[in-house]
């Protein structure tokens, strides 16, 4: 079921939680809603769900106007933040409990009931634990019984609060791979919301970036790694070391390679994979003095020094595979020349 | 909270002091609890079986038995159903004058429950505000079995709101969130998420609130007029037949009342470990 949102805004008295919110959402999407906390993400997919009322703008799902619609007639799943599983039933009649709340009419059986819970328990992959209550589960399997849940009312959207937000490193990886599946075999329309951005774009084929209630920019997530409509989204999504155009800097950016229009912004942004870096016996402008370096897997992150303003030194970042790092034969304190191959920067805002 | 049994060394006072400690404390619930509670019995049953049985079927003490259990009859749900809306109101929403709200529906816990009883002799009593309307649309309200439900619903009225205030302000609202989502009505929703939540604490407040509304004396006294027959409660009855010099039959019906005493300190302790059982096994659920 595609979603448009037109014109949403939202305040909660002095504070605007959303600021003119336009969005579509194709059928079939896995939409991340990604910002930093109180960006107004959750606000807005509580909105979708109808659990709250926007102040204005409206809300069409599948081309129906459903602003004052009940959530109950908006045919949406949602899996809460901490799961808001039924403490005092089991997981059996957690999942049964959208089947059994139906009007008369358009109830189930109960062995019908029985079949679907097990079908969905199956697919969750957690048919053993029906008997049990929710207290007795771990965290991941609590998450995957909420999402049984939700979907046992065959939702036309599924909207997830913070999905990973409360599990362990580990289990958070697993579960998004398992997510991301999952969405490829329901293609149910499906939007979460997360604060963590490596998250968003490993799981979402589209993500959607807030900063303080507005729209920063959307796009797959490639579109927003490699071309960043702002200052914040660059920022925000992934490293960067942010150069600041002041007159120091403009020579060793202009000797690494890079030419930028003056006056055309007050900083520059270059991916530290973006940052070359070769061994050097000059001395000019664009050297710096290799600091240290990380080992993050098959990736060096290498801590470079410039000379900045009144001598005092300047951190900046550049990143490659081990095997190059290795090839380079550097040491503690050598002198490194730098060369830019790709930077963003925006107009001054 | 568990019951650990860690030897604290520094908690580990002297035996003499840690001996005489328990021994006052047992001395003062021997002497001021359990003997007052013993002479009752032995007070009631003084002239044997017959006598107390006598003394309980006459028709005065059956009718204060009566009017006793109509009054709770009458207070308990009433009280129930406020103490429910009451909580959801300041649990679930934020409106103007909730902080007011809180703090008025402890009230009736600081206000001597004479003075509670008086102000319905004011308001309701031949000369009080509306005595004249009511006499003239020949209501009775002071001296009425009317008035002593009101008196005990103004005692009672902060029971169960108080039980469940704290309880669905800890649980949120997220599992009945849930259930709208799944396609619950709200009634759907009350009766199978939040009801079985709330249901020990909720019973913890009925049982404390019957207690109350049965053993209430000091406002029930001002309005009722002590009608033999009529307008007396069980408690109201003591005192008529014990100032009557009628000892059996003031501690025979008194007896009730301690019995009523004991079995709600029974289901009392029931409930709260009930409670407990509830919330220990919420606890690991919040990582």
């Amino acid at each position: 079921m595609s979603i448009i949102l037109n014109h949403i805004s939202k305040r909660f008295g002095n504070f605007t939680a959303l600021n003119d919110i336009n969005l579509e959402i194709p059928e079939g999407e896995l939409v991340a809603l990604l910002g930093p906390s109180g960006c107004g993400k959750t606000t807005l997919l509580r909105i979708i769900a109808g659990l709250e009322r926007a102040d204005s703008g409206q809300v069409l799902l599948k081309g129906e106007d459903k602003t004052h619609k009940d959530i109950r007639e908006r045919g949406i799943g949602f899996v809460f933040q901490h799961y808001a599983l039924f403490r005092h039933m089991t997981v059996f009649e957690n999942i049964a409990f959208g089947l059994r709340v139906k009007p008369r009419k358009l109830r189930p059986n109960e062995a019908e009931i029985h079949k679907k819970v097990h079908a969905l328990l199956e697919l969750v992959q957690l048919d053993w634990l029906h008997n049990r209550y929710p207290d007795q589960l771990s965290g991941g399997q609590r998450q995957r019984i909420a999402l049984a849940r939700a979907l046992a009312v065959e939702p036309e959207v599924l909207l997830l609060d913070e999905p990973f937000g409360a599990l362990d490193a580990s289990v958070r990886k697993d579960l998004r791979l398992w997510l991301r599946h999952l969405h490829e075999n329901l293609n149910v329309t499906s939007i979460f919301v997360t604060h963590d951005q490596e998250e968003a774009m490993e799981v979402a084929n589209r993500v959607v970036v807030f900063n303080h209630g507005n729209l920063e920019q959307q796009g797959t997530p490639s579109e927003i790694y490699d071309n960043p409509a702002n200052e914040f989204v660059s920022r925000f999504i992934g490293d960067t070391n942010v150069i600041s155009l002041g007159h120091h800097n403009t020579e060793w950016l202009k000797l690494s390679g890079l030419v930028i229009t003056p006056d055309a912004s007050n900083s520059v942004h270059i991916r530290p994979h973006d940052l070359d870096i070769i061994k050097s016996n000059t001395d000019s402008a664009a050297t710096a003095t290799l600091k240290d370096w990380q080992h993050l897997g098959a990736l060096i992150r290498i801590e470079l020094a410039k000379k900045g303003v009144n001598g005092s030194p300047e951190i900046i970042y550049a990143q490659m595979p081990n095997e190059q790092f290795k090839r380079l034969q550097l040491s503690k304190g050598d002198r490194v020349d730098l060369h830019i191959r790709h930077a963003h920067w925006f107009d001054a805002a | 909270m568990n019951t650990h049994k860690l030897t604290k060394v520094a908690l580990n006072d002297p035996v003499w002091v840690r001996y005489s400690l328990i021994a006052v404390s047992l001395t003062t619930i021997g002497l001021f609890l359990l003997l007052p509670l013993v002479t009752i019995f032995i007070e009631a049953f003084a002239k044997g079986w017959q006598k107390y049985a006598t003394e309980l079927s006459d028709p005065n003490a059956l009718a204060a038995i009566r009017l006793t259990l109509w009054v709770a009859f009458l207070c308990v749900p009433l009280t129930t159903v406020f103490g429910l809306a009451s909580a959801w109101a300041i649990a679930r929403f934020e409106f103007r004058g909730k902080s007011i709200l809180t703090t008025l529906i402890d009230l009736p816990f600081s206000v001597s429950p004479v003075t509670a009883g008086l102000i319905f002799v004011l308001l309701f009593g031949a000369q009080g505000w509306f005595g004249e309307w009511l006499r003239d649309h020949d209501i009775k309200i002071i001296f009425a079995t009317t008035g002593i439900v009101l008196a005990t619903l103004f005692i009672t009225c902060p029971f169960v709101a108080r039980e469940l205030i704290p309880l669905m302000q800890e649980m949120g609202n997220e599992e009945e969130e849930a259930a709208l989502s799944l396609g619950a009505s709200g009634w759907t929703t009350f009766w199978r998420v939040t009801l079985p939540n709330i249901k020990w604490g909720l019973l913890y407040g009925v049982v404390l609130c019957n207690a109350r509304a049965m053993g209430e004396f000091g406002a029930v006294s001002v309005v009722s007029g002590h009608i033999q027959g009529l307008t007396n409660t069980l408690p109201l009855h003591v005192e008529n037949t014990y100032n009557e010099y009628n000892a059996v039959g003031a501690f025979a019906a008194a007896s009730l009342l301690t019995v009523l005493a004991v079995v709600t300190l029974v289901l009392k302790s029931f409930l709260e470990w009930q409670q407990q059982r509830d919330s220990d096994s919420r606890a690991p659920s919040e990582q």
